[in-house]
């Protein structure tokens, strides 16, 4: 496990490199970083710190959080379909998002888009702690979040439906899609506190996780609080992906793909699991965000198009192996 | 030693009264087992006196910390629910975790008790039902507690293993610990408990040494039924007969 772990971190470390020295402006790669970590006033240093350093760091936080938050809702709920869309928290964030382009919020103010998304994500929270109440139970949980995926999904399609401006509506459209493109370090301050709470709350839940492995009724007695475990997942995977939605878009299949990918690395134990998801998570939305570059510089290629379809047909390819290993 | 006493236990679970009263004890070295029909209420007993209900008058286990309960007493459910595909060993492991630490010699000793060391690299999900039932065995074991609770372990077991498996619970009791387990089957109740519960309409219709409690009356009363029993050379024979109406 800890070699699966330095090899992830010196991946990630690669692939953050090569982030950075991969943009329409074709620039010598040992001046870039010199001009990115020694600085000056020059053309180059502006490129380097307020374009590339911005979309690094943000696919390292979203992608390590989506990473990170799909296995925790993975090993929650122990079912490998889980991921850190069920909660609602991303179509709320993505409604609230929406409402902030359509009234023109976001025209007039940049941080309106992500702060209206942000609070769409609190709200999506409220709803579903107050639906699931202090006892809580699991499926309660699920149902609620599908019902308010469900609705914030109906509402968003509204908004489009009644959209009088197309243009709008097709800003709205390719919000959705998701992207890292045009990203400033003022949209990482922005998600940093909010990814920084999550990290901290999904951070000490690998325990309660690995003794969840023999069902609810074992890991209570074996001295586990699992409405302390359910709140911290919870409220954890709210804050990184209410956060990364509000800053870059609905980006999907990371945090489902992901920790399937990695599950066999760690012996299928879920509390490893989170770690290497991590880093899984950063590699993953590193290299799609690299590649939807290289493949259409010019064309604007969005990042959530790109995961999903390589995400998709790869999970069909687990489901197809798994189905053959259990025959 | 008492390792757990219960003083009159009550539990209504949505608004039905599900046991009444119910005041017993386990010791050290014993190896007690709840019988009773279908739905009398044998998990909810034990879930109860855990504390992983809410319930009314006095469990000694309850009434500790999570922390120390999970030092105190190791909880095997009926449903045998293992996730994830973990090696056997990792499953067993998962017995520390309330002690937060990686000791090697309890897991050892656990995988060896139950058998399990030709199996332990292999994911606890493709074993058979019989071999899951073992390794969850070897994983409370690991816990290392004082005693042992049990529901149903030995149900879909076959029957060299259900033999194998009681006398592991009798070597624990032997050793100092304590064993309460739920159990179906009266013969092997008979045979291999110290002491038996009999549960029936809420609340603990007997308890004593197998020969004293299942007497005709206590059978009909409990079970609706008549039961044929013998001395053997290994110990007392019961085998249900007929249904009494």
């Amino acid at each position: 496990m800890t070699k699966a772990l330095a090899l992830l971190f010196a991946l990630v470390l690669v692939l953050a490199i090569g982030s950075l020295s991969i943009g329409p402006a074709n620039l010598p790669f040992a001046d870039s970083i010199r001009a990115l970590l020694a600085g000056g006033d020059g053309p180059l240093t502006l490129v380097m710190r307020e374009i590339r350093l911005p979309r690094m760091l943000l696919a390292v936080m979203i992608g390590g959080t989506l990473g990170l938050a799909g296995a925790a809702m993975q090993g929650y709920l122990r079912n490998p379909l889980a991921e850190p869309g069920l909660l609602g928290v991303s179509g709320c964030a993505a409604l609230g998002a929406v409402l902030a382009i359509q009234t023109g919020l976001s025209a007039a103010f940049s941080l309106a888009l992500p702060l209206s998304a942000l609070a769409g994500a609190v709200i999506a929270v409220l709803i579903l702690l107050v639906l699931t109440g202090p006892r809580g139970e699991t499926l309660t949980l699920i149902l609620g979040g599908i019902a308010i995926s469900a609705i914030a999904g109906a509402l968003t399609s509204l908004v489009l439906n009644l959209s009088p401006n197309p243009f709008a509506a097709n800003e709205i459209i390719f919000w959705m899609m998701g992207s890292l493109a045009d990203r400033s370090m003022l949209h990482v301050w922005l998600a940093m506190p909010f990814m920084i709470v999550g990290l901290a709350l999904l951070a000490g839940v690998g325990r309660g996780l690995d003794a969840l492995t023999l069902g609810e009724d074992a890991a209570a007695a074996m001295g586990f609080d699992l409405r302390m475990l359910r709140l911290r997942i919870v409220l954890g995977t709210a804050c990184v992906v209410g956060a990364g939605t509000a800053v870059a878009g609905s980006i999907g299949f990371i945090g489902l793909v992901v920790p399937h990918l990695l599950r066999g690395t760690v012996g299928g134990r879920p509390g490893p699991l989170l770690w290497v998801s991590a880093l899984g998570g950063a590699a993953m939305l590193l290299s799609a965000d690299i590649a939807v570059r290289l493949i259409a510089p010019g064309r604007d290629l969005k990042l959530g198009v790109l995961t999903a379809l390589v995400g998709a047909p790869f999970f069909l390819h687990l489901v197809w192996r798994s189905r053959r290993q259990r025959a | 030693m008492t390792l757990l006493q219960l003083e009159n236990l009550s539990v209504t679970l949505r608004n039905r009264r599900v046991l009444s009263d119910v005041s017993v004890s386990v010791a050290a070295g014993e190896v007690v087992g709840l019988i009773g029909r279908n739905g009398v209420g044998k998990t909810t007993l034990m879930r109860a006196a855990l504390g992983l209900i809410p319930a009314s008058g006095h469990s000694s286990l309850a009434a500790m910390t999570p922390n120390a309960r999970a030092k105190a007493v190791a909880w095997m459910p009926q449903t045998r629910e293992i996730a994830w595909p973990v090696s056997v060993e990792d499953l067993v492991a998962l017995g520390r975790l309330p002690h937060d630490d990686r000791a090697r010699g309890p897991v050892e000793a656990a995988l060896r008790h139950m058998a399990l060391e030709p199996l332990r690299n292999r994911r606890a999900t493709n074993l058979s039902g019989g071999e899951q039932a073992r390794a969850l065995i070897a994983r409370a074991l690991a816990q290392e507690t004082p005693l042992l609770m049990a529901d149903e372990p030995i149900a879909g077991l076959d029957p060299e293993h259900q033999i194998a498996t009681m006398e592991v619970f009798a070597d624990i009791a032997a050793a100092g610990r304590g064993v309460m387990l739920t159990l179906h089957d009266i013969a092997l109740a008979a045979r291999h408990c110290t002491r038996l519960i009999v549960l029936s309409e809420n609340s603990v219709l007997a308890d004593g040494a197998p020969s004293d409690v299942l007497t005709e009356g206590t059978l009909a009363r409990a079970f609706s039924i008549t039961a044929y029993h013998a001395q053997s050379d290994d110990g007392p024979v019961f085998q249900p007969l007929r249904r009494v109406t």
